[in-house]
């Protein structure tokens, strides 16, 4: 099978300093692949070479796919700008309105559809973001930070949906989170990095990881050794156990 | 009183404000007022450039205006200096150059204050096709651009991820600014085009919830501010520009009364 993205030794070189470097890494079909690290990281650096937002100045980034969709980690609408949620979800595409309908739907928020977008709350804002990726239907999706500002319960709807977007779009998605919780149960592929790759792997390789447990600290890695035992059975959406 | 020249006046006028209509909705939309006015002060260089080679104002207003586009786009990703501050310094250097070339053309009579505010006498046949022909072609091109530079103007990022390629379309915009300038100058004057494209978008923003309805809005109000200013500037013998950009400020004005409330109350 043949990877969506692959990133071979890549890095970002700026204001005399390498933002990252060294980045290799591949992303496939119904794949989940996590970057994690602390702020200044370079995790969103990655995500931007990946998105070819930014060149990469030394290694390769190959895509194998043009239809990617993006839910940036801060954006501003201007408020000059008259921008309703339905013309924010066909800002980049044509979507019909039924899809648009579906995908706000998905996320929780079609009642917003002829809302102007700078009077949406930050959580609202998020959900109005991933429904617009999501009715994209990419086969690379990216989130950076996708569910900042929403609320307890928002959270952990909107993990599980990007957990089963993977499956129901087919798609690869390259995930940005500080969740390690959703990052260790859900994932298929933990990358964790500090201006370089400090370690990768399945989640239950990076958790016992010494450079993961020496960049999370003890507290953090030993809250994972939780999740170890969750790998025997898996809990379906009202919280019953399903082997 | 409806002089030919008039006729061509309105005609020329209705022609600047339906292209400017869109095209200020951009330049409110990103924040380009300033960039706008640096090229439009960039112009009169242009005009002192077209009697100097005897070349069409319009075409060498464009080139002149469209070279300092580049320039500007270019010098923003490698100087130091702040971005106002660079538009400043490009904005009144070629203003002064413009100033000093129209001193040493003592040959030629230059009505200067028509080139600042505009003129309505001075509008010809010809200008009229130029405005008319040019301003299809502008309105052509960003209707062609239109996805991908709306796409940057609301994120930049998202635009460069989803492969709506925003740098490409801010290149051709900055030349479609140009392009307005061009066209407009002789009616406006070099130093209130910026206001034509401005204020009637301004005014928009007001009464808009969506981008369509304020590039709608922008562009019958452009259409009233010529038609109302023309006539004001024949009846009170003002020049046109300033009376033009009077009228769209009034508008501007009308569209702040709370009437307008109410309805955003009501939705």
């Amino acid at each position: 099978m043949n990877s969506l993205v692959k990133l071979d030794n890549a890095g970002v070189y700026k204001s005399s300093k390498w933002l990252v470097r060294g980045v290799s890494l591949e992303l496939y079909n119904r794949q989940i692949v996590t970057l994690i690290g602390p702020n200044g990281s370079g995790k969103t650096t990655t995500a931007k070479m990946i998105l070819k937002i930014v060149n990469a100045d030394e290694g390769f980034v190959t895509n194998n796919t043009r239809n990617m969709a993006y839910v940036p980690q801060k954006i501003n609408i201007d408020w000059t700008l008259p921008l309703r949620v339905i013309d924010f979800m066909n800002i980049t595409s044509h979507i019909n309105h039924s899809q648009i309908i579906e995908a706000l739907t998905l996320t929780g928020v079609e009642k917003l559809l002829y809302n102007e977008v700078r009077n949406l709350s930050g959580g609202e804002f998020q959900r109005v973001l991933i429904a617009r990726a999501i009715a994209k239907k990419p086969d690379l999706l990216v989130l950076d930070e996708p569910v900042q500002g929403v609320d307890f319960n928002g959270e952990i709807a909107l993990y599980n949906l990007i957990n089963n977007i993977s499956n129901t779009l087919n798609c690869g998605i390259l995930l940005i989170s500080h969740n390690i919780h959703f990052v260790m149960s859900s994932t298929d592929h933990v990358i964790c990095l500090n201006g370089h790759i400090c370690c990768s792997g399945t989640p239950s390789k990076v958790a016992k990881d010494p450079a993961y447990i020496k960049l999370f600290g003890e507290h953090t890695a030993s809250t994972l050794s939780l999740y170890e035992h969750h790998h025997d059975h898996s809990h379906s959406s009202d919280g019953s156990i399903s082997k | 009183m409806f002089d030919d020249f008039f006729i061509r006046a309105l005609i020329a006028g209705v022609g600047v404000a339906i292209v400017s209509g869109p095209l200020g909705c951009f330049v409110i939309w990103r924040r380009l007022s300033y960039f706008g006015d640096t090229l439009s002060h960039s112009a009169l260089l242009g005009v002192t450039l077209a009697y100097s080679f005897s070349i069409n104002i319009s075409l060498s207003v464009f080139i002149v205006s469209g070279i300092i586009a580049l320039l500007l786009l270019n010098l923003q990703k490698r100087t130091q200096l702040p971005g106002d501050a660079l538009l400043g310094l490009l904005a009144h250097s070629t203003l002064a150059v413009g100033l000093v070339i129209i001193g040493f053309l003592s040959f030629i009579r230059f009505d200067l204050m028509g080139l600042l505010f505009g003129d309505i006498l001075a509008v010809t046949i010809q200008d009229i096709i130029i405005i008319w022909l040019g301003g299809f072609l502008i309105l052509g091109v960003l209707y062609f651009i239109w996805k991908s530079l709306f796409a940057s103007t609301v994120n930049y990022d998202l635009a460069a991820a989803e492969g709506m390629r925003p740098d490409v379309s801010n290149v051709i915009f900055t030349l479609l600014l140009a392009g307005v300038i061009a066209i407009s100058i002789k009616m406006i004057g070099v130093l209130l085009i910026t206001g034509l494209l401005l204020i009637p978008s301004a005014m928009a923003r007001n009464l808009s919830n969506n981008p369509q309805q304020m590039v709608a809005f922008s562009i019958i109000g452009g259409i009233f501010s010529v038609i109302l200013g023309l006539f004001s500037s024949l009846e009170f013998n003002t020049a046109s520009g300033p009376t033009i950009i009077v009228v769209a400020l009034v508008f501007f004005i009308l569209s702040l009364l709370p009437l307008k409330r109410k309805t955003a109350l009501q939705k």
